[in-house]
């Protein structure tokens, strides 16, 4: 048999051919790209909130009551006559503490069950983990979120824990699904053969091949989680007041409809620019990190 | 038949957490769930009468057991605010919530299957770009702000749509289609933009096939071929995923009945947690929960009824 031998500027080429493809196929995301920039600017605006606009986002303006979109208040002012803008960008910071600490937290308990479920497998996984996992996703997301704040009482900390009980399944099933995946492939049993002890080959091995699927995820939980703290807020049970959230700020909205239209337009602007932003941040993760994705 | 025996087997572990967790719900409360339920100036006598008839001075397991044959034998408790059955409060609210999912899917539908469609005969288009970012654009915007966005537009400022008020179907259908339109499609505009994204992704996959190959190749029409045979092929996955997003849609329809005041199961969930009336709120989480895992459990026999590669697939594992 012919002997193929690779010599080391063939490598070297090969390689870049790769950087250069993976480039170009970066360079062409629409989705990443447009996702991040608009991830940025939700992250910067919430950062920065106090340094974006003179105005408080919770000290009342008896004399600035409802006032119409003008000059000094761009997109007017609420009931209490504070600046709608200003509530937005400090609104920023309670959608992402909210959705982004309960994506923290879920993950924080969701890695290690799924990585132990999937490693030993066994009954606890079978008919323990996968059932508890089943029956929590069997009350629509909203509706837990909803019933565990209620019972856990209103306010940001519990909103977060309530939407992070609903994210729980959701990792620990993907974590589980590519523990599977990884533990039939070579280098797993290689390892196993070398004498690795189980942590060693879970956190070292197995955990760094699946983040890939674990970020995508991730990033998309953001989304939802931006939509589920906005609904609780909308409802009462999420921020508050005077603490601004989008999802208060339509509820008082929508009691004045008719005075006031403006209030109900830039929070859910600002939800559904958001929402877009971690969604298409997502995808485009997944269109580029995936190659299968890249053909739709 | 295995297949649908099994499937129908491991529903009844998950029917069983199901049921332990909405009876800890209560014990979430902080503190004493009693002196909660009845505020800051309740009596001592009070609250000992409320702990003794939520049976909440008994050890846990043995009020668990005691819930649990209760709710077997479909008793679901009675309201702590009026002492009315929560099966009776449930099964008022329940019809109007089950209209407004119906309509919402069949608006879903109207709006994803043409665009799905054309999205994929068009791939890569202008028409099938415009479809996937309406759709990108659909899922991102909340469904309670195009609810009061609607509210805004169609009853404050032009009076088309009543904007509170609802009218059982049997009293004044037309009445009642008016207090529908608006919250349905405010919430299928979502399912809408999923189902359209899920049916070009599934229609795609198919069109790649042979088989589609050979009928065009036999001359038949763009949209022949789509009608005729990639349709049927791809409405498989989209059908079982459709499946799934009734979970979604039940969380969703929560909050687009608060906005639209409509006295379905959703504002009933939300009521009760705003009077504390928990046995209210552990009824009807235990009915949504018990509801998705029926749902899903029918799709799953039925994509196996449909799709037979799954018992196989089901057998090998």
């Amino acid at each position: 048999m012919a002997q193929v031998e690779i010599t080391h500027s063939e490598l070297h080429s090969e390689t870049r051919l790769l950087r250069k493809n993976r480039w170009r196929h970066l360079r062409k995301n629409v989705s990443l790209w447009t996702g991040a920039i608009l991830v940025a600017m939700v992250i910067i605006i919430a950062i920065f909130a106090p340094w974006l606009t003179p105005f408080s986002p919770i000290q009342l303006n008896y004399s600035a009551i409802l006032q119409a979109p003008n000059a000094t208040h761009w997109f007017g002012t609420d009931e209490l006559g504070r600046d709608v803008l200003t509530r937005v960008f400090f609104g920023a910071r309670t959608s992402m503490e909210v959705s982004i600490g309960s994506v923290v937290i879920s993950l924080v308990i969701g890695i290690p069950v799924g990585l132990l479920s999937g490693f030993y497998r066994g009954i606890v996984d079978e008919w323990l983990v996968m059932r508890v996992v089943d029956a929590i996703q069997a009350f629509p997301f909203l509706i837990l979120s909803l019933v565990l704040a209620a019972m856990l009482g209103p306010g940001i900390r519990n909103a977060t824990f309530a939407i992070a009980v609903g994210y729980i399944p959701v990792f620990v099933r993907t974590v589980r699904g590519q523990v599977l995946l990884e533990m039939e492939k070579e280098y797993i049993q290689s390892a196993r053969a070398l004498g690795a002890r189980d942590w060693r080959i879970m956190l070292r091995h197995v955990f760094p091949n699946i983040t890939t699927p674990l970020i995508i995820q991730a990033t998309l939980a953001v989304a939802s989680g931006i939509v589920a703290e906005a609904s609780l807020s909308y409802l009462g049970l999420g921020a508050q007041p005077p603490t601004p959230s989008w999802g208060s700020m339509l509820h008082t909205a929508q009691g004045y409809l008719t005075e006031a239209p403006w209030l109900a337009i830039v929070p859910g602007i600002a939800i559904a620019v958001a929402v877009l932003g971690f969604n298409l941040l997502g995808d485009g993760l997944q269109i580029w990190l995936d190659p299968r994705k890249r053909r739709s | 038949m295995a297949y649908i025996v099994r499937r129908v087997l491991t529903a009844i572990p998950v029917l069983w957490i199901v049921s332990i967790i909405v009876f800890l719900l209560i014990h979430l409360i902080p503190g004493n769930p009693a002196q909660v339920i009845l505020g800051q100036d309740a009596t001592p006598t009070a609250i000992a009468a409320l702990t003794a008839q939520l049976g909440l001075n008994k050890p846990l397991p043995i009020q668990y057991i005691q819930w649990l044959g209760q709710v077997l034998q479909g008793n679901l408790g009675k309201s702590l605010l009026d002492g009315e059955s929560v099966n009776h409060l449930i099964m008022q609210r329940l019809p109007v919530t089950v209209e407004l999912a119906v309509c919402t899917i069949l608006v879903a539908l109207l709006i994803a299957f043409p665009m799905g469609i054309l999205a994929a005969v068009f791939r890569g288009k202008w028409l099938d770009v415009t479809a996937l970012f309406s759709a990108t654009v659909g899922i991102a915007v909340p469904p309670f702000w195009i609810g009061i966005l609607f509210l805004l537009l169609f009853t404050v400022r032009v009076h088309w749509f009543p904007s509170s008020g609802y009218v059982p179907i049997w009293q004044n259908p037309l009445q009642n289609l008016q207090s529908m339109v608006l919250p349905a499609v405010a919430t299928g505009i979502r399912e809408a933009a999923v189902l359209m994204r899920m049916l070009r992704g599934a229609l795609l996959d198919v069109l790649d096939m042979d088989f589609i190959r050979t009928a065009r190749a036999k001359g038949m029409s763009g949209y022949g071929v789509i009608i005729h045979h990639a349709l049927k092929n791809a409405l498989i996955p989209v059908i079982t995923t459709g499946g799934l997003q009734i979970a979604g849609l039940l969380g969703g329809l929560v909050i687009t009945e608060t906005i639209f005041s409509l006295p379905g199961f959703g504002s009933l969930l939300v009521q009760s947690v705003f009077s504390r009336d928990y046995t209210t709120v552990q009824g009807t989480a235990l009915i949504a929960a018990v509801a998705v895992v029926l749902v899903n459990l029918v799709v799953d026999v039925l994509y196996s009824v449909v799709d037979p590669r799954i018992q196989l697939g089901g057998r090998s594992a």
